[in-house]
């Protein structure tokens, strides 16, 4: 088979520190006519700095060249598909760039009176509103900064609700396929956190839900579709027993991309979400955030929403941060707002059927590479599946090549990997999210590098062990690594 | 896997030697193995009270993290100190360099309820 | 749809190798009472270019001050940010990839981090730093949990010179984990003083969190206030709103501080109404075990090269769940390499000549001020970049005026404090001139007649 593959130029660049030479800089200054201040009068001697030791001197090419060079070590969605499951890396949509960048929004201080900045209110408000039409739920909050954010803050929310009814609940539930951030915001908010063990089909088992929810329970926390790519079926019944019994159903919006138009989390019985916006609205990933992680809820939650909110009267839109019952601030100001007008960005750019067509086709394209890769990979719970798939390595077990070999095996072919060793429930887990944004030719080059994969499995499984061998560097010593953490540059400081 | 006929062990995979007042506790090859490259353990303060099947500490590899149990009721005397800067010990030598601590049992009689290395090992091969 | 590949064509191909008869078919996991009948009600889709008139009507219904005229700064820095720390960040192998998770193709994103690391600890003073947290509160709020864990106390001493919000957000975070909030009141002083600190100690409390420069821009002594916390054995927290103020004053950790955390948009940021920002994180070595957040170190691969990856991973939730040090999963990695980018540009003599015409251009604006007739600064204290000033009508009044100038005035302080509710915290950086403070001043003096 072609290899995607293809040597390039790769530069061996050092860290910025000790470049340079004394006397260069990449920044200049503007005359100001302002005298210079003596700076010995700003506090004592003792607390004067005299010098950034270490720090380097570089003049603005130096400067462009250094991290050029960095991102050409990197690989985006832009390089080639970007499998991570539950990660949903689709196209991030450039208009968006553009839109965030207008001067009309970055230079608005968060401090500046509302009437300087209706124009970002209403871009929060209408984004709020959008989102609780996606969801089905009834009111939002925007501030959170990322997913587990906003997890802590529909606990925190939930948490609150029962204290007004006199309600004082321990644990939350979750099941064991749920994502590691679910059960630390839990004990964030000052829950146990009780695992309840999926059902042989991957799925929540009523039963065992029956059986720990209680009302010392304040919340059941489902993943819908759940982290192996399978709708849980059970969803509403399993929301009718909570209730019943005085709990609130959380989703994990992580996603929420298998939904779209097709289901509202709302009608599932669902009363409180986040939602990701840097995986399913488009909002671009960043080698690790700023995500936003906003969260839809129902009436009965909307009074602790996080102040301020934003709040719209006769066309003037306002803060409103006099809410007796809510759960405090959660963010310094205001949220990602950069990240917020990418999605909103995104959503007016699909509209209703565009997102539904979105939905559509990640699910397909999901499906169309668990149907080619079915019979080269073991399928741990196979059907049907939603946004993602999830195979493991029980196969090229057998020629002791592991998931971590198939996925360097891929980086060699120029893929990055599906997300690894996660659901935590299936050995070996490779798990696979080609979302909407994939045409139907790369799905089927990457499948069939996946199959080219496991065929020097069996063939030459040792020759596995050693990939990648294309990249700028091999296999890193972890274990060095946390052994001797070495967290910095030690000339600077 | 080598799983010593002298030494006791747990079905959480720590293993316990009577030497003279003192039973000394580490984790068996399988652990080890399981785990990967140790790359960190947290071990008691001398001098802590422990039941049997209390966490005595933590041992840590790249990706997992595991607590650790202790076999039998009583006092921690002494903990490996070297594995603060060698946690590697545990990988190479399991059953020697890498013990982690010595406990004064309340009762030595104890140690006659964990299991031998025949009943260890088919505690073992029956998970796996 | 411009985003999307698939044909109608396509989709049949796809569904053939599936094997499935419709789509309808691939959503029947779905019971029938939570299938959507109706289209979502949104509005309808705009192409690119009618999104684009979209977001700038939008964007023309807010009102920015031009970067020289405005005067807040309370946490949030007008500051100079060089075009080509954005053009990097557009190079899209950085911002369109995920978590360094496979190092083998994240080394960009990993050194870059790691950088950042550097530049944090060694502004800092501190020994190690993480990759980031979603702002200052945040990180603020975090360090407070993180004292508990590493003293196994529970009560903190918060001095109410930390900003406002931030001690609202260590609030909303500790509510439910047993931490016991006492708020030292230093407004009077505008400074926190050792002397308040030892009284408010008790052999219970963990840390005492103190901001630095504080919320009304003036330098706090560390180093006395470190001593008292020696002496009831609580840690020492630091935040940090404005780190430009470290180009000229040392870092908290080289007097001794436990956590620092920080504020860090001012390095390659933008005001964004306040986000994203970037929280700053950093401690001593001896507690890198118990930190939240992401850690970037260096190793070799198999052939010995050098290189870098995610590590001390098992404290994160993704290995250690319930038990982790922390939820946080996305961080804020993108601003954190954006300002490793601004920080390199800066350099040793940027940095600090950049501290320098921040601290020369407050100095002159406080001076313009302090002049006018019913213009008072409120403290003596030497500040950094902002300073607060009482007001000869209300703030509100005078902001009310200034804003018809186009100038954005000092914050209100009364809402904060209310021994300072005619006073203004008024903010100037390297952007502002001495025109542009010149016209300041003049439209205050209006009110001095």
């Amino acid at each position: 088979m072609t290899s995607q593959y293809r040597r390039g130029m790769v530069f061996n660049e050092k860290e910025v520190f000790g470049k340079g030479s004394p006397g260069r800089c990449g920044v200049d200054f503007s005359d100001t006519g302002i005298p210079e201040a003596d700076v010995s009068a700003l506090a004592p001697e003792t607390h004067l700095r005299r010098e950034l030791k270490g720090f380097p001197e570089l003049s603005e090419p130096e400067v462009i060249r250094h991290f050029t060079r960095l991102s050409q070590w990197n690989y985006g969605v832009d390089s080639n598909i970007y499998p991570l499951g539950s990660c949903t890396m689709k196209h991030n949509p450039r208009v968006n760039e553009a839109v965030a960048r207008m001067k009309g929004f970055t230079d608005i201080h968060p401090f500046a009176p509302e009437s300087a900045c209706q124009g970002t209110l209403k871009m929060i408000h209408d984004l709020g509103d959008w989102l609780c039409e996606i969801t089905g739920l009834d009111a939002a909050t925007l501030q959170p900064a990322a997913g587990a954010h906003g997890e802590f803050t529909g606990l925190l929310m939930i948490r609150a609700a029962l204290a007004k009814r006199g309600d004082a609940r321990t644990k939350v539930l979750l099941p064991d396929s749920s994502h590691g951030t679910n059960p630390a915001s839990a004990v964030f908010c000052g829950y146990q956190a009780v695992t309840i063990k999926s059902g042989p089909d991957g799925k929540i088992d009523l039963d065992e839900l029956s059986r720990l929810m209680d009302n010392s329970v304040a919340a059941l926390m489902v993943t819908n579709p759940n982290t192996l790519g399978i709708f849980e079926s059970n969803i509403v019944k399993a929301a009718h027993i909570v209730h019943e019994r005085g709990g609130f159903l959380y989703c994990d919006g992580a996603n929420l991309n298998a939904l779209m138009g097709r289901a509202k989390l709302g009608d599932m019985g669902v009363d409180v979400a986040h939602i990701n916006l840097h995986k399913t609205f488009s909002t671009p990933h960043g080698g690790g955030g700023p995500g936003a992680g906003p969260v839809c809820v129902v009436k009965e939650l909307a009074p602790f929403l996080p102040v301020p909110v934003v709040v719209e009267e006769g066309g003037k839109y306002r803060l409103d941060a006099d809410r007796p019952e809510t759960i405090g601030k959660i963010h310094g100001f205001h949220g990602n707002v950069g990240i917020l007008l990418r999605a909103a960005a995104y959503i007016l750019s699909m509209g209703a059927d565009g997102l539904k067509a979105a939905t559509e086709t990640a699910v397909i394209n999901a499906n169309y590479v668990k149907a080619k890769l079915a019979g080269h990979y073991h399928e741990p719970t196979p059907g049907k599946s939603m946004h993602e798939c999830v195979f493991n390595d029980k196969l090229q077990n057998e020629h002791g090549v592991t998931t971590l070999d198939i996925a360097k095996g891929l980086i060699d072919r120029g893929y990055h990997p599906p997300t690894i060793y996660f659901p935590l429930i299936v050995r070996g887990a490779i798990m696979i999210e080609p979302t909407e944004t994939e045409s139907l030719e790369t799905l089927d080059a990457f499948c069939d590098a996946m199959i080219d994969i496991a065929k020097q499995a069996k063939e030459n499984p040792e020759s596995l062990k050693s990939a990648p061998v294309n990249t700028v560097v091999r296999r890193l010593d972890e274990a060095w690594a946390a052994r001797n953490p070495e967290l910095k540059c030690g000339i600077c400081g | 896997m080598n799983f010593p006929d002298k030494l006791k062990y747990t079905k959480d995979h720590e293993w316990a030697k009577l030497d003279g007042d003192v039973v000394v506790v580490g984790i068996s090859d399988f652990a080890q193995h399981e785990l990967g490259d140790i790359v960190f353990v947290e071990l008691p303060a001398v001098g802590k009270k422990l039941a049997a099947g209390d966490t005595f500490g933590v041992a840590e590899s790249v990706k997992t993290v595991s607590d650790l149990y202790s076999p039998v009721a009583g006092e921690v005397m002494e903990i490996n100190a070297e594995l603060e800067t060698a946690p590697e010990k545990v990988n190479k030598d399991c059953y020697g360099a890498g013990w982690m601590v010595k406990i004064k049992p309340a009762n030595k009689g104890d140690l006659d309820s964990l299991l031998s290395a025949s009943s260890y090992k088919a505690v073992v091969s029956a998970g796996h | 749809m411009r985003f999307i590949p698939l044909t109608s064509q396509d989709r049949e191909k796809a569904l053939k190798v599936i094997g499935a008869s419709s789509v309808d078919e691939l959503f029947s996991d779905i019971p029938e009472e939570a299938r959507l009948k109706t289209p979502l009600n949104l509005p309808k889709p705009l192409s690119e270019q009618e999104l684009i008139e979209h977001f700038e009507q939008l964007a023309e219904m807010n009102k920015p001050s031009s970067a020289s005229s405005c005067f807040i700064g309370a946490g949030a820095y007008r500051h100079f940010v060089p075009s080509a720390v954005d053009q990097l960040l557009l190079r899209s192998e950085i911002f369109t990839a995920y978590t360094p998770y496979q190092p083998e193709i994240s080394q960009g994103t990993l050194m870059a981090i790691f950088e950042f690391q550097t530049y944090t600890a060694a502004l800092l003073g501190m020994d190690i730093a993480n990759a980031s947290m979603y702002d200052g509160a945040s990180a603020l709020a975090e360090a407070v949990i993180m004292a508990k864990r590493v003293t196994g106390k529970s009560r903190v001493v918060v001095s109410n010179l930390v900003h406002p919000n931030w001690r609202q957000v260590v609030n909303t975070y500790t509510q439910h984990l047993d931490v016991d909030i006492a708020t030292l009141d230093c407004a009077v002083a505008g400074v926190t003083t050792a002397e308040a600190v030892s009284k408010a100690l008790t052999k219970e409390t963990s840390a005492v969190v103190v901001q630095y420069p504080n919320f009304l821009g003036h330098i706090e002594d560390l180093a006395s206030i470190r001593t008292a916390c020696d002496e009831a054995g609580a840690l020492l927290i630091v935040a940090v709103a404005e780190p430009f103020a470290l180009g000229i004053l040392n870092g908290p950790g080289k007097f001794g501080a436990d956590i620092v955390v920080g504020e860090g948009r001012s390095f390659g940021g933008a005001l964004n109404f306040g986000g994203p920002g970037l929280g700053l994180f950093a401690t001593k070595e001896k507690y890198a075990r118990q930190m939240p957040g992401r850690l970037i170190g260096k190793t070799k691969d198999v052939d010995g090269t050098e290189g870098f990856t995610l590590t001390l991973a098992t404290r994160e939730q993704h290995i250690r769940r319930e038990k982790a040090t922390s939820n946080i999963c996305s961080n804020q990695a993108l601003c954190a390499t954006s300002a490793a980018i601004h920080l390199s540009l800066l350099g040793k003599n940027g940095l600090r000549q950049t501290a320098i015409r921040n601290h020369s251009a407050a100095k002159y604006m406080a001076d313009r001020i302090s002049a006018i007739k019913g213009f008072k600064l409120a403290f003596g204290a030497p500040f950094f970049n902002e300073v607060a000033i009482h007001t000869p009508v209300t703030p509100a009044v005078v902001n009310k005026r200034l804003a018809q100038a186009g100038i954005a005035g000092g914050l209100d302080l009364g809402a904060f404090y209310p021994s300072l509710e005619s006073a203004a915290l008024f903010c100037a950086t390297e952007v502002h001139n001495k025109k542009s403070i010149d016209r300041l001043a003049e439209t205050l003096s209006e009110f001095g007649r």
